[in-house]
């Protein structure tokens, strides 16, 4: 394992918690980030049965505000911005203009016209330029406060129930979406019920310099610290896009199962959105050998698409994997995967591959 | 857990036995996370030291396995077929990966502490 001489790796507010806990750390998206602490099995299971928490302060933060707040938004997405309301939260997409995405994001409605925007790490410099670009003709301010929020996802079916008894105001009566202010331990944060797991928690926005503290605190009420190894499992498992992945610039984001996030509106891109994509995002279940990004998809000996993402599963035992393949050979159900020179069967398979509480 | 001292280590990790059997070490098992799948040479081939023969695969990665001497493979474990979590809880026993008529050793090979030394690095 060589030194990295590439620019140095941001640090989040929690890289001593991190390395307290015994962390081991890799380079991800420009930031020096916890892959796993104790073991990535070990991780996953927590978030599946119990609860466990990711330090998810690399994510980009923009605050959008002002007059035409709503108009811009809706102009520069697909989903419809409109239908929600103050206190409310969805997911979105960024299009570019070639029938790509710039990113994948989150929206939090703060307000009637102000709203907080998570976009992934990294993708937050090429974002930034992306939206102040297209601010032409609106009344709208954007502010960068990417810095300026630490943010922790506490994860699992007993995530509510371990959170609320420190947690003001009442925390379990919300909805899965819902964002509020209120105070976790007595310190000053923002509750949003979304997360990239499958399961039930909260998303924790809270200041840096708090940031610490409050880890420390989830921690002790017995909530596994994991890190990108099990969250990627365990993404991977509930059916989540990944940018980079199964999302980019050039990749037809109707391929995937999110169609539904692209709503019949007049948005930035939408003539390059609307075409119909050659090829289709599947699911795919194999029997032993794990497959990997990139490896190749065949049908009958042909080459038909590619491993978006792959991993074995640890809920279900077996290895699983995205795939993007040509729109025709997606409608079969017996495919081979290339590893290593051999060809393995898979079969097509539902997405999400497992289905939470 | 400490390196079995009648064992030779190579660099990239892989220890032999001086019966010619071949696994990773506890740190490399560390290292891997949480073994998935083995993929095992065929008993027969002829291989040469510092070639790819086998490939252990974590839920993150899949890492190529050095042959540490040139040889002929005569066993593989096939117990890893069903079990490859051995080679995380028996990286020097259970878990070991195939054995090698050993014609020659890699000219690299290290002691325990040569090893240790440098897998600390």
């Amino acid at each position: 394992m060589s030194e990295s001489t590439q620019t140095p790796l941001k640090r989040t507010p929690l890289h001593a918690a991190h390395l307290r806990s015994g962390a081991r750390m890799v380079p991800f998206g420009g930031w020096d980030m916890p892959v796993q602490y104790a073991g990535l099995k070990a991780e996953h299971e927590a978030v599946r049965q119990r609860a466990g928490m990711f330090d998810v302060s690399h994510m980009g933060e923009f605050r959008i505000q002002g007059q035409d707040a709503l108009k811009f938004l809706q102009h520069v997405t697909t989903n419809d911005v409109s239908k929600f309301k103050p206190g409310r939260a969805h997911y979105n997409w960024l299009p570019n203009d070639q029938g790509g995405l710039v990113d994948d994001i989150f929206i939090y409605r703060v307000n009637e016209n102000e709203y907080l925007m998570v976009v992934n790490a990294s993708n937050m410099e090429k974002d930034w330029a992306h939206l102040s670009a297209l601010t032409a003709g609106f009344d709208v301010q954007l502010t960068n406060e990417s810095d300026q929020w630490a943010l922790l996802a506490v994860q699992g079916p007993r995530a509510v129930e371990l959170l609320a008894p420190h947690a003001e105001p009442d925390i379990v009566a919300r909805k899965k979406n819902d964002f509020l202010a209120g105070k976790l331990f007595g310190v000053d944060v923002l509750f949003a019920r979304t997360g990239y797991t499958g399961e039930d928690g909260y998303e924790v926005f809270v200041k840096p310099e708090q940031a610490e503290a409050l880890w420390d605190k989830i921690v002790a009420l017995g909530i596994t610290p994991a890190g990108l190894g099990a969250r990627d499992t365990l993404r991977l498992e509930a059916g989540f896009p990944l940018y980079g992945h199964e999302f980019g610039e050039d990749i037809h984001p109707l391929s995937s199962h999110y169609t539904w996030v692209a709503k019949d509106k007049e948005h930035f891109g939408r003539e390059k959105l609307k075409s119909t994509p050659s090829q289709k995002l599947i699911g795919l279940k194999l029997e032993k050998i794990p497959v990997r990004e990139g490896y190749p998809v065949k049908q009958g000996g042909q080459v038909i698409g590619h491993i978006t993402s792959g991993t074995t599963s640890p809920t279900l035992g077996h290895p699983i994997a995205m795939a993007l393949v040509n729109a025709e050979a997606a409608q079969g159900n017996d495919f081979e995967v290339e590893v290593r020179g051999k060809d393995h069967p898979a079969t097509k398979t539902d997405v999400p591959f497992y289905k939470g509480a | 857990m400490t390196n079995p001292t009648t064992l030779k280590y190579a660099a990239s990790h892989e220890w032999l036995a001086s019966d010619g059997k071949v696994g990773i070490t506890h740190h490399a098992q560390e290292q891997l996370g949480d073994v998935v799948y083995v993929e095992l040479p065929e008993v027969g081939r002829e291989v040469s030291a510092g070639e790819a023969v086998a490939v252990v695969e974590s839920v993150k990665t899949a890492s190529d396995i050095y042959a540490p001497a040139s040889g002929k493979i005569v066993a593989v474990n096939d117990a890893l077929s069903g079990s490859p979590e051995l080679v995380n809880s028996g990286p020097f026993e259970d878990g070991w990966l195939f054995q090698l008529e050993v014609t020659e050793e890699g000219a690299d090979l290290l002691d325990a502490a040569a090893y240790e030394a440098q897998a600390d690095h």
